[in-house]
């Protein structure tokens, strides 16, 4: 009885690293492989590095020579940086309007919050694709935003706002921003009051309660809130490609033009291999914060 | 002997009370959890506020503390009218009953963090964060989280961080109301070794009559948003005011009956109950007939000899239940009209020698100042 339990919960355990491994350790094991041939133009567009040359004879021949590419040629590094920069600065707009509207939530009458959460939720319910292309028609030179602010007579020249990095940042906030608010407002909600009245009954004002209380105590969600923006913010193709225009540099879209134009296929690989290393990094923070807040909340 | 003055503050009619409650009251809804309160607490009192679950002894507290503010009435602490005055700028400190302590926070960050908000200088701070954790016996804890200690340690942490910015009054909702019944005793005399110790008035919510009668110099018992009685935990169960006061602490025998005859010092009442006339000392101007209720406390009945039952305050009955509970026995009767009541006994030999049995025939009776009519 003990063992078949046993073997049960090792079974139901296997089930997710099963999962990883097929369609994450794997797939990511082949982007590694592709990433250490050379590009041929043939189908497929790379050459594989063991290959039985004739009758039994194998060769094996890894070219390490894309890796040393991406760090010379300057494109791939900014690409990066870019990248970093664009992530970093829309996770900090999303934690600058996600988390007064995660507090409000959190704060509001029992009966106001679901409503208000499905208000959050309610856009994913529409094709992402379709969402940031609608940015265009608001964002364009005779788009509904430069009608509606030439009409009430606020400018007189239309804003340049689309095909710029300002686009880019208003389409990712706007995308990204319900990943910050769900775990946000999670952590908030199990805010107990109690610990506020503490606060103030220790001769803690209103603000100096939500620095010393509340904004501690909600780092795990900010946090998990953050990561899930800022990662997939990184490899983000779609918002740059279609609101940031032509001249635009983010990791995702070079990714995209090496995999589809260039058909450099081991150069991709290798960009998605960089990217990869570079991610796990606020992963493991992330681990970390959590961890300890598991820690803390007994 | 110390001055009566100081050890009874609220018989001196010159001293200025540290708390006064006037005309309190809180609506929730339509429910008053607090209705017309008046109360005035002193200086150095162990004051409790009993009562059921949802008397408002609670929200009385949190007006205290200034987390609800009165739909009537004014709050005065030392004089001051604090009705209006929000929490943090209130001399009075809570520990609360689920303790309330910050996760994020060490120990002794918790019993620090009132400091820190008065800008108490580091080395200032530190000494005092030693004399609490000294002052509860938890120098050991410092820097512990407070996940990492017992329910006794936290609620230790709790006083302390309450106690550390020397507050006028400490307000303590239901503080032993989560610890098991041998540490609750056990903290029941250190909470009031503390309380003389330092000379703070200390206010406490609870539902718990025991550990109100322990600890406490007065009690108010609280009943549906409005106050039956404030008095001694002594006065308060030898002499209580009203039935709901009578039954709410400890046991007690009620006569229902009505005055027949008033002299200087004592009432004659006819009871139905009793089929006779009961005796009570008591002052108080009474109506003729007025309908009144004698009360007694089981262990005032003795068991008598002399079986002439024509004396005030002689009742006669069959025991019917016995429970017997090792330092004492409480022994059911049911009298000739009906009505079962109750009498205790020491059980000062382990083998007494004629013990009352099932069924015996006994006399009870008591002495005419150790009851009292209640009118309300």
């Amino acid at each position: 009885m003990q063992l078949l339990y046993q073997r049960g919960r090792g079974l139901i355990v296997a089930i997710p690293w099963l999962w990883l491994a097929l369609f994450f350790v794997l797939p990511f094991l082949f982007a590694l492989k592709i990433s250490l041939s050379e590009p041929q133009l043939a189908q497929p567009p790379y050459l594989d590095w063991i290959r039985d040359v004739d009758d039994g004879l194998v060769t094996i021949k890894i070219n390490f020579y894309t890796y040393l590419l991406l760090l010379e040629d300057s494109l791939y590094v900014d690409a990066l940086l870019s990248s970093l920069k664009v992530a970093a600065i829309s996770t900090l707009l999303c934690v600058l309007i996600g988390y007064p509207m995660a507090y409000a939530i959190a704060k509001a009458p029992d009966n106001y919050r679901l409503p208000l959460l499905m208000l959050i939720i309610l856009p994913f319910w529409t094709s992402f694709l379709i969402r940031v292309y609608a940015w265009v028609g608001i964002l364009k030179n005779n788009g509904l935003l430069n009608q509606l602010l030439m009409g009430i007579g606020v400018i007189d020249q239309p804003l340049e706002i689309l095909y710029t990095p300002t686009a880019i940042y208003i389409g990712i906030v706007y995308s990204y921003l319900p990943f910050l608010i769900l775990p946000l407002y999670a952590t908030l909600v199990r805010l107990d009051p109690i610990l506020l009245e503490a606060a103030a009954d220790l001769g803690c004002r209103p603000w100096k309660q939500f620095m010393s209380v509340t904004l501690p105590l909600s780092m795990p969600g900010l946090i998990a809130g953050s990561m899930l923006v800022f990662i997939p913010v990184m490899g983000e193709f779609v918002i740059p490609d279609l609101l940031g225009g032509p001249s635009t540099l983010m990791i995702g879209k070079l990714l995209w033009l090496e995999f589809f134009s260039n058909k450099d296929w081991p150069l991709a690989s290798a960009l998605a291999a960089v990217l990869l290393v570079v991610l796990i990094v606020p992963f493991l923070v992330m681990r970390h914060y959590e961890s300890r807040a598991a820690q803390e909340s007994e | 002997m110390q001055n009566p003055d100081q050890q009874f503050p609220w018989l001196s009619v010159d001293e200025e009370p540290i708390v006064r409650i006037q005309n309190i009251s809180k609506v929730f809804g339509t429910v008053y959890a607090a209705d017309d309160v008046n109360l005035d607490i002193h200086r150095g009192e162990f004051f409790s506020l009993l009562g059921a679950s949802g008397c408002g002894k609670s929200t009385l507290l949190r007006i205290l503390a200034g987390f609800e503010t009165p739909t009537n009435g004014r709050v005065f602490i030392d004089g001051q009218d604090v009705t209006d005055v929000p929490p943090y700028e209130r001399p009075v400190n809570m520990m609360f009953q689920s303790y309330a302590l910050f996760p994020h926070m060490s120990v002794q960050d918790n019993i620090g963090f009132g400091l820190k908000q008065v800008h108490l200088p580091k080395s200032e701070r530190l000494q005092r964060i030693d004399e609490m954790l000294a002052l509860v016996q938890i120098e050991k804890l410092a820097r512990r989280k407070p996940h990492q200690l017992s329910g006794g340690q936290k609620q230790r942490v709790a006083l302390a961080r309450a106690l550390a910015l020397h507050p006028k009054i400490l307000l303590l909702d239901e503080p032993l109301g989560a610890l098991d019944k041998k540490l609750r005793e056990e903290t029941q005399f250190e909470l009031v070794n503390i309380q003389e110790r330092l000379g703070i008035t200390f206010i406490i919510v609870t539902h718990d009559q025991e550990e109100a009668m322990t600890m406490s110099s007065r009690i108010a018992l609280m009943h549906e948003g409005r106050i039956e009685q404030v008095d001694p935990p002594r006065r308060l169960y030898e002499f209580p005011a009203t039935r709901y006061a009578a039954a709410f602490i400890g046991q007690i025998n009620l006569f229902q009956g009505h005055v027949i005859s008033q002299q200087d010092d004592h009432v004659l009442v006819h009871s139905e109950d009793t089929s006779s006339n009961l005796m009570v000392r008591d002052s108080q101007p009474l109506a003729m007939n007025m309908e009144v209720t004698v009360a007694v406390r089981p262990e005032k009945l003795q068991v008598m000899a002399n079986q002439d039952s024509d004396q005030p305050n002689r009742v006669s009955g069959n025991i019917v239940e016995i429970a017997y509970l090792g330092d004492v026995s409480i022994y059911h009767v049911q009298l000739a009209s009906g009505k079962r009541i109750k009498f205790t006994q020491s059980n000062v030999q382990a083998l007494a020698e004629q013990p009352l049995t099932w069924g015996q025939q006994v006399v009870l009776g008591w002495a005419y100042e150790s009851c009292g009519v209640l009118t309300r």
